[in-house]
């Protein structure tokens, strides 16, 4: 292959700031801009939430009309799901999957180009709509008609942004399809794989197949709204709840878009500091493949009040109860993992082993409500609330953040500190809590999710929650912090391995990585696995 | 808002004591108080027994919860590098992958099996002698009598329930109305939690609910009846429930429905059949006497109104 002298030529080849960054086809630059987009999405987000729990700090209402709260709290929902979790994912895909399987770059450098930068143009759109007469939309982040179709006009670019994304999630997926399947090095067979890139391969077919869905449910609404079709319009016919079955079809899915490679995460951080490899590295291929099968047949449990007939309900518990299993799985093969390991608590050790607490607990309270007595209590109410975001904040981001953590020396070449780091994570771990836990008790006391005002009985453990959620807000600057002195201040070089015990072949290049990763293909040595023997 | 704070001692002493009598005493009508942490037992047959299953499923994850933590800190505990710890090689072991993966099974349909047979209690509403029609709007709730006894209530009129003047007036944007000032007959701090004209039926009594909507979806609830659907244009949901005790039970709506989703309470009072019964003899003849008025004042050309 001439790859190598290509290669050469590029480096020295001097890119201005426009043509690196904007132009850019390079899997690293495109990783670094994914990151770079969420992480200034995830303050963006998270003021909105900020707002929300000022409002919710007491009752009565202080600061704002409901109206306004509607659409804080909807758009929050939008660009933390659309802005964050999955762009950084996504961005983490671009950094790791081609240093991880022996590739030199992503199958389609110029696809990745454009499904990045379709995302910047996406949020303008979504954000611009706070500005619009009506304002932004308020009907939750699940848009449910008729009540979205009483927004104003701004909708129309809520729907063409969600388009937009849809569009940029689907490239990027097929991207790594494609380089997952066709780019690996000689001798890395699928289930050699480290766990990352079957984590990223899986949620891709997810990606493929619900997006679409997504689209189709947007578009009849947008029609509703402004061509004069009835979909969703109950007095012309249409059927409201259809919608529901629509997206849910698409939105449970999409949980598990926002969950698996979090487990692939997780998989590769914990064997590195217990030093010992993945435990049951083909179960955890399994139940991955497992629970992104089981996605697709449970979404009415987020409808169960809807009135769906009784064999509907009985049907959904049971599947519902099901992902449990191969979820479960994947918890006792983590702590095995550990178990007779030799562990050190280097940072992204910390965020891996606060990812499993945290994850577990929204695990626990999702089998609760997938039992559909149990679920009549607690449908609408801030025990979901509380759930969700144990899962999407305690388990997503806690991923994300230690997989930064953990593969930020290898990006930037420079150790970061681990004091501040190590502080963030216990600022973070209990705040969290502090802001989450008490909304479980709010759910059972029957406080109703997104609602600005409430009665004074419910008081005291809003004002606990949103302490807890200033001071978890307050510690994601600490984060800004250390990356930015890592990035350009830090002086403490990283090593290729970086951490003692780290495996795969991402660790064998040098830090920082090279401009194109793997310019020739590596040879693969069984023994340099993660996972250690595969042969069984 | 700001709490002087002798009234803010006194609401934590009160929610200290609201907290303990509804640990001990979790049956009698249960509004939320602060600080609660639970579910409450509700006043159907049907909550005690989610009630239980709650708990059920609350336990079994508390269990797992320290099985799996639990294992997780020993190791961190035992098998840490700092103390010498040498790690092993294996990384699978067939026995316990089988093991963690039959068991939870096993645990599930334990679960499952009590769920199932409760839903299906559930859904059978029949035998249920008194229909009451719901209709969410933005922002009220409409209650229409049907039937009582097997036979149809014509002349009990329509009512319309929305949130009460003191909450609605408390509610708004810079107000300056503490929303603590707002207090039941009964003592209970309703604020968003009241209404002009609560729904009342009978205690004792099998109460079909008929839930719909006339603009966009809403949720209508009572948490101690766990009678619970979406209110949605279109389409007709049933809910059912046989409320033990008399009293004043309060719930909200739960899907949101637009600005003022907060302030459209359901409050349900439930009467004693004897007084319910009496309460609607005197709605049924208010309303003859109250519509022949209007026919008599009615200008000669109007046509008389039908007879239902």
């Amino acid at each position: 292959m001439s790859s190598t002298a290509q290669a050469v030529h590029y480096e020295e080849h001097h890119q201005g700031f426009f043509e690196r960054w904007v132009m850019s086809t390079n899997h690293k630059d495109i990783g670094t801009l994914y990151l770079s987009f969420s992480f200034l999405m995830l303050f963006v987000g998270g003021s909105m939430a900020m707002l929300i729990r000022a409002e919710l700090f007491e009752p009565g209402m202080q600061l704002m009309q409901p109206y306004f709260f509607n659409e804080l709290t909807s758009m929050h929902g939008l660009v933390m799901i659309f802005g964050v979790i999955m762009p950084s994912f996504v961005g983490l895909a671009n950094w790791m999957i081609p240093m991880q399987i022996g590739a030199p770059d992503m199958a389609l450098p110029r696809l990745n180009n454009l499904s990045f930068w379709i995302l910047p143009f996406a949020f303008v759109l979504l954000l611009s709509t706070f500005f619009m007469p009506g304002g932004a939309p308020a009907a939750g982040w699940t848009m449910y008609p008729p009540l979205v179709l009483q927004g104003g006009d701004a909708i129309a670019f809520m729907i063409f942004a969600i388009h937009l994304m849809g569009i940029s999630s689907i490239l990027g997926s097929i991207n790594i399809i494609a380089t997952i399947l066709n780019l690996r090095a000689p001798g890395l067979d699928l289930l050699k794989m480290p766990m990352f890139c079957w984590s990223w391969l899986i949620t891709s077919f997810l990606v493929i197949a619900v997006m679409p869905v997504l689209a189709g449910a947007v578009t009849m609404m947008l029609f509703d709204r402004f061509f004069g079709t009835n979909f969703f319009n109950a007095a012309a016919g249409g059927d409201p709840v259809m919608y529901q079955h629509v997206f849910w079809f698409f939105g449970h899915p999409e949980v598990y878009i926002m969950i698996l490679p979090a487990f692939g995460i997780i998989s590769e951080i914990v064997p590195t500091f217990a030093r010992k490899p993945l435990f049951g590295y083909k179960a955890m291929v399994y139940a991955i493949a497992c629970i992104a099968f089981l996605s697709f047949i449970v979404w009415s449990h987020h409808m169960f009040t809807v009135g769906l007939p009784l064999g509907a309900e009985v049907f959904f518990m049971f599947s519902t109860m099901l992902i449990a299993v191969p979820t479960g799985v994947k918890i006792f093969n983590w702590v095995t993992t550990m178990w007779r390991g030799s562990l050190s608590f280097e940072t992204p050790m910390l965020w891996a082993i606060g990812f499993i607490v945290l994850f577990s607990i929204g695990g626990f309270s999702g089998v609760m409500m997938a039992l559909v007595p149990a679920d009549f209590q607690y449908y609408g109410t801030y025990f979901i609330v509380a759930h969700f975001h144990y899962v999407l904040v305690g388990g997503a981001l806690f991923s994300i953040i230690g997989a930064v953590y953990y593969w930020l020396p290898k990006w930037s070449g420079h150790m970061y500190s681990g004091f501040w780091s190590k502080l963030h994570f216990w600022s973070s771990v209990i705040s969290v809590n502090v802001l989450f836990f008490p909304q479980q008790f709010l759910g059972f006391a029957g406080m109703p999710r997104r609602i600005p005002d409430y009665n004074v009985a419910f008081a005291d453990w809003n004002m606990v929650s949103s302490i807890g959620g200033f001071w978890f807000g307050a510690s994601q600057l600490i984060l800004v912090g250390v990356v930015i002195h890592c990035v350009f201040f830090s002086k403490a070089k990283a090593t290729s391995r970086v951490w003692e015990h780290a495996y795969g072949l991402e660790w064998t290049l040098p830090s920082p990585a090279p401009h194109h990763s793997f310019t020739v293909p590596p040879v693969i040595d069984d023994s340099q696995l993660a996972h250690g023997d595969v042969s069984h | 808002m700001t709490m002087s704070s002798s009234n803010c001692k006194q609401r934590i002493l009160g929610a200290g004591a609201a907290l303990g009598a509804s640990l001990v005493s979790m049956a009698a009508a249960a509004n939320p108080v602060p600080w609660q942490m639970n579910l409450d037992k509700g006043a159907t047959t049907i909550t005690r027994q989610i009630w239980d299953l709650h708990m059920a499923a609350l336990w079994v994850c508390v269990a797992l919860g320290i099985l799996v933590f639990g294992a997780m800190f020993i190791a961190i505990i035992r098998f840490r590098k700092s103390k010498g710890s040498v790690a092993a090689t294996w990384s699978h072991n067939t026995v316990m992958e089988v093991g963690w993966t039959i068991v939870p099974v096993l645990i599930l349909v334990g679960l499952a099996t009590p769920a199932t047979i409760l839903t299906r209690e559930m859904y059978n509403a029949t035998g249920s002698e008194m229909t009451v029609k719901v209709t969410g709007y933005q922002w009220l709730w409409r209650y229409d009598y049907i039937s009582y006894d097997g036979k149809p209530i014509t002349k009990v009129p329509t009512i319309y329930s929305r949130l009460a003047w003191d909450s609605n007036a408390a509610r708004q944007l810079g107000s300056g109305i503490d929303p603590n000032s707002i207090v039941a007959p009964d003592g209970y701090h309703d604020y968003l939690l009241n209404v002009t004209h609560p729904l009342v039926i009978p205690a004792g009594v099998k109460v079909r609910f008929l839930i719909t909507a006339d603009d966009v979806i809403h949720g209508w609830w009572v948490p101690d009846f766990a009678a619970k659907r979406d209110a949605i244009p279109g389409i007709m949901n049933d809910a059912w429930a046989k409320v033990d005790k008399p009293g004043i039970y309060r719930g909200q709506c739960y899907v949101l429905c637009g600005q003022d989703h907060s302030a459209m309470p359901v409050v349900v009072k439930v009467l004693p059949k004897d007084q319910f019964n009496a309460w609607l003899a005197e709605q049924q003849s208010a309303n003859t006497l109250d519509k022949a008025a209007r026919t008599a004042q009615a200008p000669p050309s109007t046509p008389p109104p039908a007879k239902g």
